[in-house]
């Protein structure tokens, strides 16, 4: 049976309150979860108050605004800064999402920022994701050919069937899908997973592999694939607007017509 | 990870969809409807002993908490299938775009009352 509330060290506590210094006008109430692996205390949600007259258009800028000019212990990843590199998925007012390219103008409200749900906590927003890369690793992700390597010739693949991976090869694995599925929260440690299907499904779709049955064949599990019950919190909060619960249908689909 | 890292929060935190609680309102359904077999099954075992049991479930049936029950029953059964269709469509591979799975979980929930009282009336009306 699943635990539906947190464990007795992860309950969150009211944290610091920190006052506008700025008299600025347009302000935004900033809610910040945080934790610090060297105090032992419980995680707190510190609220900041920040100047929006001198701020940029985007969550991320947010920030890197609260830790450049209030408090620079505040811990987040980040590094392009433009979604493509999926380093800033973080749990914005309620949905996962890059900080990166989502507007706080589309948030009403106090923004509440929480890392990534149901991952222990390394700092502040970051979480583990150790498991999730393992269950990548699982999946093979890598073209899997019968060549030997002397060969003199390309392996080609036509134009419609490279079109069959669009949609599915954008993934940048930024893992805002599978934390934000409740199948993935309680069963975390045996079902793969939206990302990891999706990218499942990428591989068993790819016309060059020469492994597809085997792919299907090792997917085909009652926890590691059919724990997914199309819940679609998944395409629901995809950054690049993929569809996992898509992919994974497919892979259902496939299975059953095999 | 050392195990006294937190857990990030989940449920509590995380805005609900359209879909997820059409997804978990399925479930939820489902168990009852479970058990509301189980109790029309009883239902229909005790007509077999005789009309003295049938009138006294009759009573219950029509009392207001009866009623209650019933119209539930109706819904929870009209949900049930309604939902299950768009399952059976995703099994299929339709209808997994965003926007269609959100009109037809719309669709799926308006038209569940529709149907319920749909049932009711036939059921009033002709049985």
């Amino acid at each position: 049976m699943a635990q539906f509330s947190l464990p007795q060290n992860s309950k969150i506590e009211v944290g610091k309150y920190y006052r506008d210094k700025t008299n600025s006008k347009n302000l935004k109430k900033v809610n910040v979860y945080r934790w610090d692996p060297s105090t032992g205390n419980n995680p707190c949600v510190d609220t900041f108050e920040v100047d929006m007259n001198n701020c940029g258009p985007k969550v991320l800028d947010i920030l890197f605004k609260i830790k450049n000019e209030i408090d620079p212990s505040l811990t987040f990843r980040r590094s392009c800064a433009h979604g493509v590199c999926g380093s800033c998925a973080m749990n914005i007012d309620g949905v996962n999402g890059l900080a990166c390219i989502k507007s706080h103008e589309d948030i009403k409200g106090d923004l509440n920022i929480y890392p990534l749900p149901h991952l222990k906590v390394v700092k502040d927003l970051i979480g583990d994701l150790t498991t999730l890369y393992k269950q990548y690793e699982s999946i093979q992700p890598w073209l899997k050919v019968d060549q030997t390597g002397q060969e003199k010739t390309e392996l080609k693949q036509s134009q419609k069937d490279r079109e069959k991976l669009d949609g599915y090869y954008e993934c940048i694995l930024c893992a805002c899908c599978s934390t934000s599925c409740p199948s993935y929260w309680w069963n975390g440690d045996k079902y793969l997973g939206p990302a990891v299907l999706l990218q499942a499904y990428r591989w068993i779709n790819d016309s060059r592999d020469g492994d597809k049955k085997e792919r299907l064949k090792k997917v085909a599990d009652e926890l590691k694939l059919y724990r997914c019950h199309t819940i679609m919190n998944c395409t629901n909060s995809c950054p690049k607007g993929l569809n996992p619960a898509k992919a994974i249908g497919s892979i259902k689909k496939m299975l059953a017509t095999s | 990870m050392k195990n006294n890292n937190p857990l990030s929060p989940h449920l509590q935190i995380y805005k609900w969809q359209i879909s997820s609680l059409l997804s978990i309102t399925h479930r939820i359904v489902g168990v009852i409807n479970f058990f509301a077999i189980i109790l029309i099954c009883i239902w229909t075992m005790f007509i077999v002993f005789g009309q003295n049991n049938y009138s006294v479930i009759n009573f219950i049936l029509n009392s207001s908490f009866g009623k209650f029950l019933v119209i539930s029953l109706c819904w929870t059964f009209s949900f049930h299938i309604l939902n299950e269709l768009r399952h059976l469509f995703w099994d299929a591979g339709y209808g997994f775009d965003l926007k269609v799975a959100k009109i037809t979980g719309i669709l799926a929930f308006i038209g569940s009352f529709v149907l319920t009282i749909l049932f009711y009336i036939l059921g009033r009306n002709f049985f």
